[in-house]
Formats: C-alpha cells, sequence, structure tokens
C-alpha cells in the first residue's frame, strides 16, 4: 500500500499548467510570477517576502553583523538523510552561527534546470521550509532563474545568512592558545559518506545516513555555558582534518589529537575502509569543533551534551606550542602521525 | 568492526612490539614490498616504535608509482578522443605523464570518468553503445583477476565498444631484479598478502632458497605487519630462509585458482618497463592476441613518444629501498602532493607521498 505521509496532505503539489521547469518561469512574465506565487511564498512567506521588493528592508539589532554565502550543488539532490533543500538552509546557518552570531535573515536563489520536474522542486521546497522553521530563520528574499537543459544539473541553489554576534563574544581561527582544548561535537564523516555512497549504489551502507543539521540550537547553549570560546568551525568540505589545519596555521599553533577520542559510525567506518577514505577528511554537515581554554572545557562539554546536536561532544584534543601550524595525531597505537591538508578534489558536489 | 579491530588491537600490538624487541640482537633491513603496507606503516606509525636494529625500506609495490609515462600519456591521448569514455580509478587520475595528466584532460573536455570497479566500465560501455568505453588497467596480481573478468564479462555480453588500456606487472620478478641488484641491502621480505591472496605464496619458494632470504606473507593491519615482522626478524636472528604465512585467514599456499585461470586466460607475460626502475624481463602482462579486439592499445592507433623525467626525481632509488623518501633533495621542496615530480609522490600508497602524509616536513 502507498505510504500516506502527513505533509503531502498539508502541502499538495499546485496544481500548474506545466509538470516541468519551462524556460519562461524564469522570464519574468507570467509563469514566473505564477511560480513564485504558487511555489515559493506558500512555503517561505513571511510579511517581509510577501512584499515581493526587488530587496528585503529588516529591522536590524544593534552591535556586530555576520554575513555569509553558500552555494549548493550537491548531486544527488536527494541522500540518506536530507536533501539539497535542507543542506541549503543548515549550511549557511551554521556558517552566520560559528561565529557565535544567532541566524536571523536568510535570502535564497535558485538556478533551475529546464524540464527539473515541478514535483522535485516542491519537494525541495518543502524541506527548507521545515528546516528554516527549525532553525527559526526566515527567508526574507530570493531570486529564480532558469537555465537552458545541460546548462546545469537539475537544481543549484545559493543562500545568504545574516545574524548578530553578541557582545562579548570573539570567536576566531586566529584566537588559539597554547593549552587550549579541542571539543568536537560527535561523530564525523556521515554526510561525505552518505552521498558517495548513496552514488555509488552502495548496498552494504545503505544505513549510512547525513548528520545535516542546524547548529545553532547548540552554539547558544555552547555560549551560555561559556561566552570564552577562541575558536569555532563547522568541519564540511576537507573534513575535520582540514578545519583543523586552519586553525593551526591561523593561530601558529600545533594541534595534538587522539586518534581514540574521535568517534565515527560503525557502518561510516565500514563504508571508508571499503572505499579507502580517510574519515578525518570526509565532510561533515552537522557537526562543529569548538576551541575552550582548559578550565571551561568540561563545562562547555557537558552543556553541548544536553543539546541534541551535541550528545556524543567530546575533547578531542589540545593546543600545544610544539610543531607550530602542524596537526599531529597520537595514534591508537602511541605513535605520532602528521594530519596534513587533503590534496586535490576528494569528491566533487559534496554540498 | 569485526575483523578489523583485533588487528589493531594496541595491547596485541604492544606485546609483539615487545616481542620483537627481545628478539632482534643484530641490526637488519627489511623491505616491505607492497605500497598498502608502507601506507599502514606510515600511518599506523609503527617505523617509530620499531628498535633502533630494525630498519625498514620501501618497495616498488604500489601499481601507480611504477606505471611508465609512455602509459599515461597513452591514457590521456585516448582519452582526448571524441567517441571515447575513459575510466579509471581515481588514484590513476592525478598521475603526470610526461605532458598531461588524465584530470588535466578532464578539465580540457575530455570525458574521464572515476570508477570503484572494472565492472562499472562494462556497464558504461552497455549503456552507451555509439561510445568507446576503455577502462585504465593497472595493478599487480591482485588486480588483474578483476579486470580480466570485466574483458570476458564484455565479451560474453557480446559488447564491441569495451577495452582495457593494460600495464599489468607481476611482483616476484620485481624481488628477483632487486635482489639481483648489486646494491641491493635488503635482507628479509614481507610480502604482498593481497597478491598473495590470488597467486598464493608457492612462487616465493625459489626467492627464498636462491637469495637466502627469509619471505613472510604478510596482512595489513598494523598487528599482522607487527606479526609478519616478528617472523622475518626470528628468521634472520635464526640463520633461516623461508617462506611463511602470516595472513592466515586469507591465503594459502596454492591462492586462488579461479582468478589465476581467468588471468592465464586472458593475459600473457611480457617485458614491462617500471616506472623509475627500467625494464624487468617477464615482469608485466599483456592481453593475448585473441582478444586484440579489447586491448586499447591495439584498438587505438596512438603514436609512443619516448620521453624524459625529471633529473631532479629519485623515485627510482626510493623504488628499489636504495634511499628513504626524505634523503631525496626534491623531497618537500621541488615536489610536493600537490606538484609531484614522480608517481611516489602521486599515489596514497606511494612512500614519497605517505612520508609527506605522516610525517610532513618535519624530517625533510
Amino acid at each position: 500500500m502507498h505510504n500516506l505521509n502527513p505533509e503531502d496532505f498539508s502541502c499538495p503539489l499546485p496544481i500548474m499548467e506545466y509538470e516541468t521547469i519551462q524556460l519562461a518561469h524564469g522570464s519574468g512574465g507570467r509563469l514566473s510570477a505564477e511560480l513564485v506565487s504558487r511555489f515559493f511564498l506558500p512555503r517561505f512567506g513571511n510579511e517581509i517576502l510577501n512584499r515581493l521588493e526587488d530587496q528585503a528592508v529588516v529591522d536590524f539589532p544593534q552591535g556586530r553583523l555576520a554575513l555569509t554565502t553558500d552555494s549548493f550543488v550537491v548531486d544527488p539532490l536527494f541522500f540518506p538523510g536530507g536533501d539539497i533543500g535542507d543542506l541549503a538552509i543548515n549550511g549557511t546557518v551554521n556558517d552566520v552561527c560559528m561565529s557565535g552570531a544567532t541566524p536571523l535573515y536568510l535570502a535564497a536563489a535558485f538556478i533551475l534546470e529546464e524540464g527539473l520536474p515541478m514535483a522535485t522542486l516542491h519537494r525541495v521546497l518543502l524541506s527548507m521550509e521545515k528546516a528554516a522553521r527549525a532553525a527559526g530563520v526566515r527567508i526574507v528574499t530570493g531570486d529564480t532563474k532558469v537555465v537552458n537543459r545541460g546548462c546545469c544539473d537539475k537544481l543549484f541553489i545559493t543562500t545568504t545568512g545574516v545574524g548578530r554576534v553578541p557582545e562579548g563574544v570573539n570567536i576566531s581561527a586566529a584566537n588559539l592558545r597554547v593549552g587550549d582544548r579541542i571539543i568536537l561535537s560527535g561523530t564525523i564523516a556521515d554526510h561525505g559518506m552518505a552521498i558517495l555512497t548513496s552514488r555509488e549504489g552502495l548496498s552494504f551502507a545503505s544505513r549510512v545516513q547525513s548528520d545535516t543539521a542546524a547548529l545553532n540550537g547548540l552554539v547558544a547553549q555552547m555560549l551560555q555555558a561559556s561566552p570564552d570560546i577562541h575558536a569555532m568551525r563547522d568541519p564540511t568540505r576537507g573534513g575535520l582534518a582540514t578545519t583543523l589545519n586552519e586553525f593551526a596555521s591561523s593561530s601558529r599553533i600545533g594541534i595534538m589529537l587522539e586518534e581514540t577520542a574521535i568517534p565515527v559510525r560503525p557502518e561510516v567506518r565500514g563504508a571508508c575502509e571499503v572505499l579507502g577514505i580517510e574519515p578525518m577528511y570526509v565532510a561533515n554537515e552537522g557537526k562543529l569543533v569548538g576551541v575552550v581554554p582548559a578550565e571551561v572545557a568540561d563545562r562547555v562539554v557537558g552543556a553541548m551534551r544536553n543539546h541534541p546536536q551535541g550528545r556524543e561532544a567530546r575533547i578531542i584534543g589540545e593546543v600545544v606550542a610544539d610543531d607550530p601550524g602542524l596537526v599531529v595525531m597520537r595514534t591508537a597505537l602511541g605513535a605520532h602521525r602528521i594530519i596534513d591538508m587533503p590534496v586535490g578534489e576528494q569528491l566533487p558536489r559534496i554540498c | 568492526m569485526k575483523f578489523v579491530d583485533e588487528y589493531r588491537d594496541p595491547a596485541l600490538a604492544g606485546r609483539l612490539l615487545t616481542e620483537i624487541r627481545q628478539t632482534v640482537i643484530h641490526p637488519w633491513v627489511v623491505m616491505e614490498i607492497c605500497g598498502g603496507h608502507t601506507h599502514a606503516i606510515m600511518k599506523n606509525g609503527l617505523d617509530q616504535l620499531l628498535p633502533a636494529q630494525v630498519e625498514l625500506v620501501h618497495g616498488p609495490g604500489c601499481p601507480v608509482c611504477v606505471t611508465p609515462v609512455e602509459t599515461i600519456d597513452r591514457a590521456v591521448a585516448i582519452a582526448a578522443r571524441p567517441e571515447v569514455i575513459f575510466t579509471s580509478f581515481g588514484d590513476m587520475l592525478r598521475v603526470p605523464g610526461s605532458v598531461s595528466s588524465l584530470f588535466m584532460a578532464k578539465s580540457a573536455g575530455a570525458d574521464v570518468r572515476m570508477v570503484y570497479s572494472p565492472l562499472e566500465a562494462v556497464a558504461l560501455a552497455r549503456q552507451n553503445p555509439a561510445r568507446e568505453v576503455v577502462f585504465l588497467a593497472v595493478g599487480f596480481e591482485t588486480t588483474a583477476p578483476g579486470n580480466g573478468m570485466a574483458l570476458l564479462q564484455a565479451r560474453r555480453e557480446g559488447l564491441t565498444n569495451f577495452s582495457l588500456l593494460a600495464s599489468h606487472v607481476l611482483v616476484v620478478p620485481a624481488i628477483r631484479g632487486l635482489l639481483s641488484s648489486p646494491s641491493n641491502r635488503v635482507q628479509g621480505y614481507l610480502a604482498p598478502g593481497h597478491v598473495c591472496t590470488v597467486m598464493g605464496w608457492q612462487e616465493y619458494e625459489p626467492l627464498a632458497e636462491k637469495f637466502g632470504v627469509p619471505i613472510v606473507v604478510t596482512g595489513f593491519e598494523p598487528v599482522d605487519i607487527l606479526a609478519g615482522l616478528l617472523m622475518v626478524l626470528r628468521q634472520l636472528e635464526a640463520g633461516r630462509h623461508e617462506v611463511e604465512n602470516q595472513y592466515g585467514r586469507s591465503v594459502s599456499r596454492q591462492g586462488n585458482p579461479a582468478a589465476q585461470r581467468i588471468m592465464a586466460e586472458v593475459f600473457a607475460v611480457s617485458d614491462r618497463a617500471w616506472r623509475g626502475i627500467g625494464v624487468l624481463p617477464a615482469s608485466g602482462l599483456v592481453i593475448r592476441d585473441h582478444l586484440a579486439a579489447y586491448d586499447a592499445e591495439r584498438k587505438f592507433d596512438v603514436e609512443t613518444i619516448s620521453v624524459r623525467e625529471s633529473e631532479l626525481c629519485k623515485s627510482g632509488s626510493v623504488l628499489q629501498g636504495l634511499i628513504k623518501p626524505d634523503s631525496c633533495p626534491a623531497f618537500g621542496r621541488e615536489c610536493t602532493p600537490e606538484h609531484p615530480l614522480g608517481a611516489t609522490m602521486v599515489s596514497g600508497e606511494g612512500a614519497c607521498a605517505a612520508y609527506y602524509k605522516y610525517h610532513g616536513m618535519r624530517h625533510a
């Protein structure tokens, strides 16, 4: 029997003249207006977006602004644990909040390939709506373009986010100090391996799920435990290894990691083993790595563990004076090895 | 993870290291032939944990590293043809030829695709009857049966648009070449567990006998490598030179007869040039004449240009275990994974890349 999804009832696919995207949907004419009014506004509508001006005019609180932009070209559009829609919301929310900022508004731009099924677009928009609501952000302006078939692959999304950085918070990759503790919020390599295994059709790895999630709630909880967070990033493309190398080189310090402290789900590790991929270099979309002074580390980890996105938070290493610019790992056998930046493209179109 | 965790157990590794320390009296030079071993040694830092008397040198067992430049050039030339879908394992895409790599060919418009299995390439041939699908078949006896099977599968399906650009190499002639060299320093060998899974270890017995070296077939996890090394060192200290098998969970003396039959059906043994080493007699595999229709080298008439390698690159000496990667003057300077001068810096299994990745510039 067909599975009934309550969401299909509440948000049926709007009835449109065409079942697929036509070039005219990007023309600015009648079909464009129909696409906006029937597809986009019902999903994202709010009093700012509904004005349909060329720009969003918003109230903005006093203080410092965090601004970021990111493009999403993931292939496939739908993968275990998520899709391009929630990725586009969560990715930008996370980039804003890694500064400690509270994300407030998003802008979203869509490049659609002629012939894209309306049902596909609708499914992506539903997922964006849900992710934006979960993260507590509003999409206040946007744009849609349609390109000839073959000029883009189905659907690309660019999201831009703004947020407010609280007073007294100063988070930067250049702020690491010797003695600081490195905190990881959970397992690594879930997103990248979910994409890779779904792309390669590896049936043994069907349980691998993307970790895509908005981290602003977790960040708020960390800042409440201690506003003295020195550095924070979400290790997306290039994985944990790349983020830590960026920290080491920006702050000109060394980082010593414990191999046994870094959690990898068994099914993810299995997929990595089979494909010969190192989890340290695989993308995450719902994890963060924070660097805090030793004296507040346990308090921050405790606060993180009270949040759904931080249940498996733990200290994975510390900042050291030796080997500035290098990330070194103590292996399970007690030897040392350098965790270098990755070379070349491990996996294109992962987000 | 079952069948992996047991072989990474730090307590067991610690006990083996203690036994190695207790066993070793004299200084010994042991070579791991296989790039998979080199990679595991560097990744786990095993070389740092061994007593000073034990020197590990890294052998020529990285197929990506020993593939001749001419083969890369030929691959690039074939990939550039508009009718061709060129497929390869990921490692080979970045290997520099004399002017270009497959990655560079791809960005210049060639249809180059990374696959995880030669059977994926056969599937592409099935789905694209109007195109020519070529698979770059490199590797030792480990990959040859799978690649041979893909060819036979294509023939069974009547696909006429599938071919292999084959550059397979054999382990035993390489060890014989190294042992026959007047500059040889190696006194014992860790033999490659995956190659032996296919070939068994019978063919190593004459080598151990003739050259008086212990050879131990070894697996790829840290505990495997330490156990294999302990077996070699025990033999060396006792003055024995036998072939022993540490990798019993995968390898038998006879190997895998079905895989050997496919290899014999598809490939004939020939002389082969090894990048950085030169021509070794009877050390490679070529596609048999009656299967010439599946041989990309014969199907596409590509002119062979003889090429010169960088004079700075000492990968030949590295591959023969004469120098360590970080003793090469170009290591980490002119030659890095981003700008490799030789293939040993390209492949994940290459000794230079493994040194760079896991030891970085610390020792340079």
